[in-house]
């Protein structure tokens, strides 16, 4: 048992993880609606806060959810982080901007990717729209918004945003 | 009343990049026997076991509680394993006192640990599923736009998290088991270190470390018989809460407030600031002190990064916070949280070494997870409670 120089100290035994997602009813409207450049949402009743992307119910509640709203592809940066570190499942090129983009008409904020802006120029409260792929490329998959761009409308204040931070 | 449960036994590994000098299994059982060495007891003495980790996909490692139980003297015990993501280390320590508490058991073995360096972390948390883009890389990009959430509400000044991890950098320096050093550090080092995820600079993230932790815990009057003085448990509280939802405040979370809330009341604290004598927290980025000072009511919202700016939570500080350097010196993800409660336990049995608060009687251990979705926490005390 002492033959150190041939002791193995490490195997490499890569794991991968394929898995079939079961979208169910809400996703499957939201999911369908990307293919159509449209964002749709779920809530568990009128006035009720619009979840995008959404969930079959309300997480607060367990409220089931009632009915599909389309929210607008035009939206509020709440939060945002410049990103200059490589992950292997990651496509953008660094450094990027990750945004938490509350759209118009929904009750939560949702990660994307923000382009066409200097980065020093990003910031909370500014307002940006989705840029879709080409039609060819349209998808059941949120890819199906490129990314997000700003465009030439004034900063929403903090104040207003706030509780979706 | 419940049963009375004391902590008598503490054991940490040394906190490294990589510990290819063990396996997996010896890992655990190296902090296993030095909690039990503290405790003068062996595997035969214990009742049950009680482990926890991160996720399996950091490690790669299925159901590791099936083939670790021989390394760690649960054969032929009962053997748990918990799992609540980042807060993990917290709430298995939280389950195995339940243990004591409940009087199911007279003595628990509780170990936590992760060895990142038989995988890829990162990897494992940076998700690509339909209905969202793969664009949160890591904890760290996860945790950055909080971050300037926190800055953009409270007007914290920029270096508040340069400021932290200096402490916190320092504080390493003595602590034996510290895996990250960095011996002439100064301000300088840290604002230069390159930015990750804007605002988190290089040097003010926690490392990936390998690491196990384990706690020895025995009922009241196994307790009083131990070799050292016990570390008596005054009150523990978990929360947890969706990832998202409308209205959530990822920023100073609910489960947050709510699990601290409920923990000064079993413990019977009025004025946490004033009663707790030091606190080891859950910070892996640096600006997390500063949020979680107000989180947990040291400080009023928005105020937090005061704190950090007045020295209040330097070593001599009035609230000493993360001693030993903190989840931004050592990051054994699975155990960081029960390193924050072995930390916290150690200070009210005088067994801090260099780190050592001077008169520490009740100290707080805590530890989030998930985002900012799980916490744990513990109190601490020299006394009974």
């Amino acid at each position: 048992m002492s033959d150190e120089a041939n002791e193995i100290k490490a195997i490499v035994t890569p794991v991968r993880l394929d898995y079939d997602f079961t979208a169910g009813l809400a996703a499957t409207q939201f999911l369908r609606g990307l293919e159509q450049k449209k964002i749709i949402g779920a809530r568990s009743g009128p006035g009720a806060p619009v979840m995008v992307p959404p969930r079959g119910a309300d997480p607060r509640t367990s409220e089931l959810v009632t009915e599909s709203v389309e929210v607008s592809d035009k939206g509020t940066v709440v939060t945002y982080s410049v990103i200059r570190v490589p992950s292997d499942n990651i496509k953008f090129e660094l450094p990027y901007v990750c945004i938490n983009v509350l759209l118009d008409g929904a009750g939560v904020g949702m990660f994307h990717v923000l382009q066409k802006c200097p980065l020093d120029e990003v910031r909370i409260g500014m307002r940006v729209q989705a840029k879709w792929v080409s039609d060819d490329q349209l998808s059941p998959n949120v890819a199906s918004i490129d990314y997000f761009e700003p465009i030439d409308e004034p900063d929403v204040t903090y104040e207003q945003i706030r509780e979706n931070t | 009343m419940a049963n009375l449960c004391g902590v008598v036994g503490i054991g940490q590994t040394k906190y490294d990049a990589k510990r290819i000098d063990v396996s997996m299994p010896g890992l655990l059982r190296e902090a296993a026997l030095r909690a039990l060495e503290d405790a003068q007891l062996t595997f035969a003495d214990v009742d049950a076991v009680v482990i926890g980790k991160a996720p399996d996909m950091f490690e790669g490692v299925m159901l590791p509680e099936n083939y670790l139980a021989d390394a760690i003297g649960a054969t032929g015990k009962p053997l748990l394993r918990v799992h609540t993501a980042g807060s993990v280390g917290g709430s298995t320590a939280n389950v195995a006192m339940s243990l004591i508490h409940a009087g199911i058991h007279d003595r628990v073995l509780t170990i936590s640990w992760e060895k990142q360096s038989e995988s890829n972390a990162m990897w494992g948390l940076t998700l690509s599923p339909p209905f969202s883009v793969a664009v949160v890389a890591g904890a760290g990009g996860y945790f950055a736009p909080l971050i300037h959430a926190y800055i953009e509400r409270s007007g914290a000044p920029e270096d508040t998290g340069i400021r932290t991890a200096l402490k916190d950098r320092k504080n390493a320096l003595l602590n034996p088991y510290a895996h990250l050093k960095i011996p002439d550090i100064d301000f300088e080092q840290i604002a230069n270190s390159p930015m990750l995820w804007d605002p988190i600079r290089y040097l003010e993230s926690c490392p990936s470390s390998d690491g196990a932790c384990a706690m020895v815990l025995a009922k009241e009057d196994l307790a009083e018989q131990a070799p050292h003085a016990p570390a008596w448990v005054h009150a523990t509280a978990m929360r947890s809460e969706p990832n998202q939802f409308p209205g959530r405040d990822a920023v100073n979370p609910q489960a947050g407030r709510d699990a601290a809330r409920d923990l000064y009341k079993q413990a019977g604290i009025q004025n946490p600031r004033q009663e707790i004598d030091c606190a080891e927290i859950y910070v892996p980025f640096s600006w997390f002190e500063a949020m979680w000072m107000e989180n947990l009511g040291f400080a009023e919202e928005s105020q937090g990064w005061k704190m950090v700016y007045e020295g209040a939570t330097a070593l001599d500080g009035d609230l000493p916070v993360n001693m030993s350097g903190g989840v931004l010196s050592s990051n054994a993800i699975g155990a960081s949280g029960m390193i924050r409660y072995a930390e916290a336990a150690m200070q009210v049995r005088g067994q801090a070494g260099e780190h050592q608060v001077d008169g520490a009687r009740k100290t707080l251990g805590h530890a989030y997870g998930g985002g900012s979705q799980y916490f744990s926490m513990c109190i601490f005390g020299a006394d009974k409670p």
